[in-house]
């Protein structure tokens, strides 16, 4: 232990804290601005420097490890008018529209300014030297560089959780900027769109494209019938941008707010996850039988699962290769979008023309999916507009809707029905789980062998999950699995999809199916879900979708009776002619840049 | 004041029988080595003056099989030349330098990091690099040096940044601690020090402490290399015992006229006529990687800053908000208040932020803005607002 | 632009494929082509296996990784205080009329280009200019005109 004093009070911390975690133990508060607890230490904005006792210069107590025997004071006049300098100068160099910004009174700059209750600004404004940018070319985010402070959050994320490094620090002194390649549009270049970079912004620099007023537009259009549908992270996240802590199940409340919002139906994406299930179980189980029984080397394993369209894209740019071994199933959001303006314009009797479908979800690269060229199966744009959790959060708010007060109410059917195995889609590991609890019962007529359906290897947090499931005493149907063992991966966040990438890539790990999500945690985790994301929220949040599947009468998608109608009524059976025209898609090579 | 007034030397650039020297060092044990140049005063020629032997001493108690000797020739700032002069004409004592640091720390392998202005010298330095390697697997000796280029940031001088721009990376300065002694180059521990250092020590080991120590004052021990340059009627390379007073330099360097003298280059001090008596060029004084700029009477101080402040703005490596903000706003300070834009007393806000970026800046780049900017506009404020 | 072809492959064969190869490579694609274009920086991102965006963020950070198209002769003209003292301006406005451009600019046959750049380390012979790798030193506009000269007859 290190012994150290802060504010003339002692502290023992483990070897390799910082000064800044130390203070936090004595709950002395640091302001910060770079730092993020789930990036490396940057030390580049300086608000968290403290005075060191015989140091020459004020250390930056977010880089610096505690030392045995240091006096820091955290508070001293000294640091104090260096601190509130380095704002101002951060101040200089941004945009401050405050009331015009998309994420005013959300801004960790804009709070910081407010403790320091500036009167008059005393440095010169730069602003107007720069010929700052604004790129909207993406579907999903709006990346405006006059916002930018520079904290480098955004870079860190995009390559140390993502792997992906779309964005990077260009130029250096006065230029010094956060670019593309090449200061191309972020729709050009390898983004995954996966919003990661948008939750750890401290700013307005990163922000969703948002589509709150064409929602507006389209409820109180009374020539449209509005169905709304929730990802199933949304209700374990939305009460953190509505008062609640975090962990918070507000499923009953979501649902009720959505009704008064005036969506004409409020339908659930767990449906849709459940007919994924259905759908991608069948397709990895025909896989298996054309690669194991029949010897066609023209089948691709393992097979990815496509829920995650951060995760379509990033394959598409870094691993085109890999495409064939993609499953060919939509996104539950784009199932559901494409039933939206068929199965369910036609049992509603309602002129699909006149559906506009919208869907909320905790995930930014969804807008860019609902836009893509391939997602419009059912004759129009599939899912017409998404909206994340966040901006859910704000329409409701703009309502007026007092959301804490209001009552539980339940989903309307068809189409919101789900089970417990549609709910845990929303955590990493989740697909694997509700897959397996329905394709090992398919198989061999018996439960999953795991207490009370919970497959726990496959959860939890750990960046790479492997499992490996006996498969014994198959039904007849499927005998030529028995004694096969399925071997399956999970990983989430794009830096861990990646590490497995390699792995399969270079042979030396063998699955057959793979479950992977673009975001750490999985959608819980999304780039569309209340800022600030750190690990123990994510916790939070995931602990809340375990808990709503436990609470389910219904824990496994075979059983969702919506699916058994729809099946019966509609699609005829997984991967019929008609799940294909509706419910499965391809995908396209992109370049690498 | 110890004042040893104005001596030219010749000891850097003295011919030496490379051989002997290099033999006589690995005689040496790694203590000795360390004991040497620790009883020598040495202290880094680059500017920072940290103690050689010190640097020397805590890279070789760092544990680790892989450790470097890393020779710092990214010579960006502004007036001073002199590594490339002694690259030029004495290399085989920096290789030798770096042979003997190494066998002091316990590297097989020295880097060095040549700015890329000085690319033109890279024929002729790896002739004599390959006769050096020749000569100390003559000797015996394993110890093998590569050389690695920048390619135009002076923010690569400082120590961490140029470890981030040979493994392949922007320029950023690195958090401290760890110390390169402790984790530098490839994470593994390092020595880095100037081209003239590495000379020096090498000298040190010819010549011993002893005779080193006769040289220069108690806190600036020895000789160097001064690059003059500026209003003087003899620009050029001059090696002078250390411990003189400005006034001495510009009796023999300036051309009568002489109103102001830059000591240490941009991220130096103005030193104006004034205090030439009172101001003694080393460590005790004003310390100098070896920049000795000249300013005449005919000179306006608010060219020179704003020259330095341009400099600063375009070569902060940008990452930290007291450097890569500080400097635009000093910048752009000096030139409101010049046109009139902005009130004369404006000037005390800005010496306030160079103040902050003193202390509060990430690396010594960014701390050494403030020194020229508080030391002209301290000392020539009438140039400034008028 | 220039066809990167075989050279990327090439310059990561020699000094290797980790990511402390990077300057080498970029320096010695400079050296060859003057500048980097997009599809070289492409094709050093891939035989690293970092992104693209990571090497444009390394290369925009050295001022001679030019990542705009440069002339085969890059002249260099230092700014920084001693060469401006002495005369730097009245050696570019010679380099200028002379090619007929501006700083910053590359001649229509892409043989020049003209920059300003921070000092190149030769004050006490100021004004100083480096054409491509060579410095020349205690210019005159006359001096600079026929070096100029030289190199337009090369």
């Amino acid at each position: 232990m290190i012994n150290l004093l802060i504010n003339d009070q002692k502290v023992a911390v483990q070897n390799g804290t910082t000064v800044l975690a130390a203070a936090r133990k004595l709950k002395i508060n640091i302001p910060t601005l770079c730092n993020h607890d789930d990036l490396c230490v940057a030390g580049n904005c300086r608000v968290c420097i403290v005075e060191q006792k015989g140091a020459k210069t004020l250390i930056a107590s977010c880089a610096t490890p505690a030392a045995e025997g240091m006096e820091i004071h955290t508070n001293t006049l000294k640091v104090r008018n260096a601190r509130k300098h380095i704002v101002e100068l951060l101040l200089s160099e941004h945009r401050s529209d405050c009331t015009k910004c998309y994420k005013n009174q959300n801004c960790e700059l804009q709070s910081l300014a407010n403790d320091f209750a500036f009167g008059d600004h005393v440095f010169l404004d730069l602003v107007e030297d720069k010929k700052y940018s604004i790129d909207r070319s993406s579907a999903s985010f709006i990346k405006d560089d006059s916002k930018c402070i520079r904290c480098q959050r955004c870079v860190r994320t995009c390559s140390e959780l993502q792997s992906v490094a779309a964005i990077t620090v260009a130029n250096k002194g006065a230029h010094q900027k956060i670019s593309s390649f090449h200061n191309r549009p972020m729709s050009q270049v390898v983004c995954t769109n996966c919003g990661q970079c948008v939750n750890r912004c401290p700013t307005g620099a990163l922000v969703e494209k948002t589509a709150i007023d064409q929602v507006w537009d389209a409820i109180y259009d009374p020539d449209k019938h509005v169905v709304v549908q929730t990802a199933p992270a949304v209700r374990v996240a939305l009460g953190e941008d509505l008062g609640y802590d975090p962990g918070e199940r507000v499923t009953g409340k979501m649902v009720n707010a959505l009704r008064q919002l005036g969506f004409n139906s409020v339908l659930d994406t767990d449906f849709s996850a459940d007919l994924t299930i259905m759908e991608e179980g069948t397709e990895l189980l025909v896989r298996l039988k054309k690669a194991l029984v029949d010897g066609d080397k023209s089948i691709s394993l393992p097979m990815f699962t496509s829920c995650s369209p951060g995760w379509i894209k990033f394959v598409e740019h870094k691993y085109p290769e890999f495409l064939p071994n993609m499953s060919t199933c939509k996104s539950p959001q784009q199932m559901f979008g494409a039933l939206a303006k068929t199965f369910y314009a036609k049992k509603n009797n309602i002129d699909p023309s006149k559906i506009v479908s919208v869907s909320i979800m905790p995930c930014t690269a969804k807008k860019f999916e609902a836009d893509r060229p391939e997602m419009r199966s059912s004759g129009f744009k599939d899912v017409d507009y998404v909206l994340t959790t966040r901006e859910l959060a704000v329409m409701i708010k703009q309502a007026g809707i007092d959301f804490r007060n209001i009552e539980e109410a339940n989903y309307d059917s068809v189409m919101g029905n789900s089970t417990g195995a549609g709910v845990i889609f929303g955590a990493t590991g989740g697909v694997m789980e509700a897959a397996l609890r329905t394709a090992y019962e398919i198989v061999t007529g018996r439960e999953v062998p795991f207490g009370n359906l919970n497959i726990t290897p496959v959860r939890g947090m750990d960046g790479v999950k492997e499992a490996t499931i006996k498969i014994e005493g198959c039904v007849e149907a499927w005998k030529f699995l028995e004694g096969a063992e399925l071997k399956v991966a999970i990983a989430h966040g794009l830096a861990n999809a990646n590490k497995i990438m390699k792995m399969v890539r270079d042979g030396k790990a063998t699955y057959h199916f793979v479950e992977i999500m673009a975001c750490p945690g999985g959608c819980i985790g999304g780039g569309g879900q209340p800022i600030p994301t750190n690990l123990k929220i994510r916790q939070k949040r995931m602990a809340a979708i375990y808990a709503e599947d436990e609470h389910k009468e219904l824990r496994k998608s075979h059983l969702n009776p919506d699916v058994i109608a729809i099946y019966k009524e509609f699609l005829d059976q997984p991967n019929s002619h008609k799940s294909h025209e509706l419910l499965h898609t391809h995908y396209v090579e992109r370049d690498n840049y | 004041m110890e004042n040893k007034g104005l001596n030219k030397v010749d000891l850097i650039f003295e011919k030496i029988d490379n051989h002997e020297v290099l033999a006589k060092g690995f005689k040496m044990s790694k203590d000795e080595i360390i004991q040497e140049i620790l009883n020598s005063g040495l202290k880094g020629r680059g500017g920072a003056g940290f103690p050689t032997g010190m640097k020397w001493k805590f890279t070789s108690e760092a544990k680790s099989p892989e450790k470097y000797i890393v020779c710092n020739a990214d010579e960006g700032e502004p007036g001073t030349f002199k590594d490339r002069e002694i690259l030029d004409r004495v290399s085989n004592k920096v290789h030798g330098g770096m042979a003997i640091a190494g066998k002091a720390i316990g590297a097989k392998k020295g880097i060095v990091y040549l700015r890329g202005e000085y690319r033109y010298l890279l024929p002729k330095l790896m002739i004599e690099l390959d006769s050096f390697h020749k000569m100390i697997k003559k000797i015996g000796y394993d110890f093998e040096i590569e050389y690695r280029l920048g390619s135009g940031a002076y923010i690569c001088g400082e120590e961490s940044a140029l470890f981030e721009s040979i493994e392949g990376k922007r320029g950023e300065p690195r958090n401290k601690p760890p110390y390169p002694t402790v984790s530098g180059v490839y994470g593994k521990p390092t020595s880095i020090n100037n081209v003239e250092t590495l000379v020096t020590a090498m000298m040190i080991v010819q010549h011993g402490a002893k005779n080193f120590i006769q040289y220069g004052t108690k806190d600036s021990r020895g000789s160097k290399v001064f690059s003059v340059s500026g209003d003087t009627p003899t620009p050029g390379i001059f090696e002078l015992e250390l411990g003189m007073t400005v006034q001495q330099f510009v009796n023999e360097f300036g051309d009568g006229d002489t109103k102001a003298v830059q000591v240490g280059g941009a991220s130096g001090f103005c030193v104006p006529r004034k205090k030439f008596a009172e101001t003694i060029i080393g460590f005790e004084g004003v310390p100098t990687g070896g920049s000795m700029k000249l300013f005449n009477s005919s000179r306006s101080m608010y060219n020179v800053l704003h020259n330095y402040l341009e400099f600063f703005t375009e070569e902060s490596c940008g990452q930290c908000t007291p450097c890569r903000v500080g400097c635009q706003q000093l910048l752009k300070g000096v030139e409101k208040v010049k046109k009139g834009e902005a009130k004369s007393t404006y000037l005390n806000e800005l010496m306030k932020l160079a103040d902050t970026m003193k202390i509060a800046a990430k690396c010594g780049l960014g701390q050494s803005v403030g020194n020229a900017f508080k030391s002209i506009v301290g000392n020539f404020k009438e140039e400034i607002i008028y | 632009m220039y066809q990167v072809g075989n050279l990327v492959k090439e310059l990561s064969d020699k000094h290797g494929h980790a990511r402390e190869s990077l300057m080498p490579i970029l320096q010695a694609i400079v050296q060859k082509h003057n500048y980097l274009t997009d599809e070289a920086m492409v094709e050093v991102a891939r035989e690293l296996d970092i992104s693209a965006a990571e090497v444009y963020g390394t290369a925009s950070f050295y001022t001679f990784l030019d990542t705009q198209v440069k002339g085969k002769y890059v002249i260099r003209v230092c700014k920084t205080i001693t060469c401006s003292m002495k005369g730097k301006s009245d050696i570019i406005q010679s380099i200028e009329e002379m090619l007929n451009i501006k700083v910053g600019e590359t001649t229509p046959d892409n043989q020049f280009s003209l920059i300003e750049t921070n000092c190149i380390g030769w004050c006490h012979k100021a004004p100083a200019i480096l054409i491509n790798d060579l410095p020349f030193t205690e210019l005159t506009p006359e001096k600079v005109t026929e070096i100029i000269k030289d190199y337009m007859q090369k």
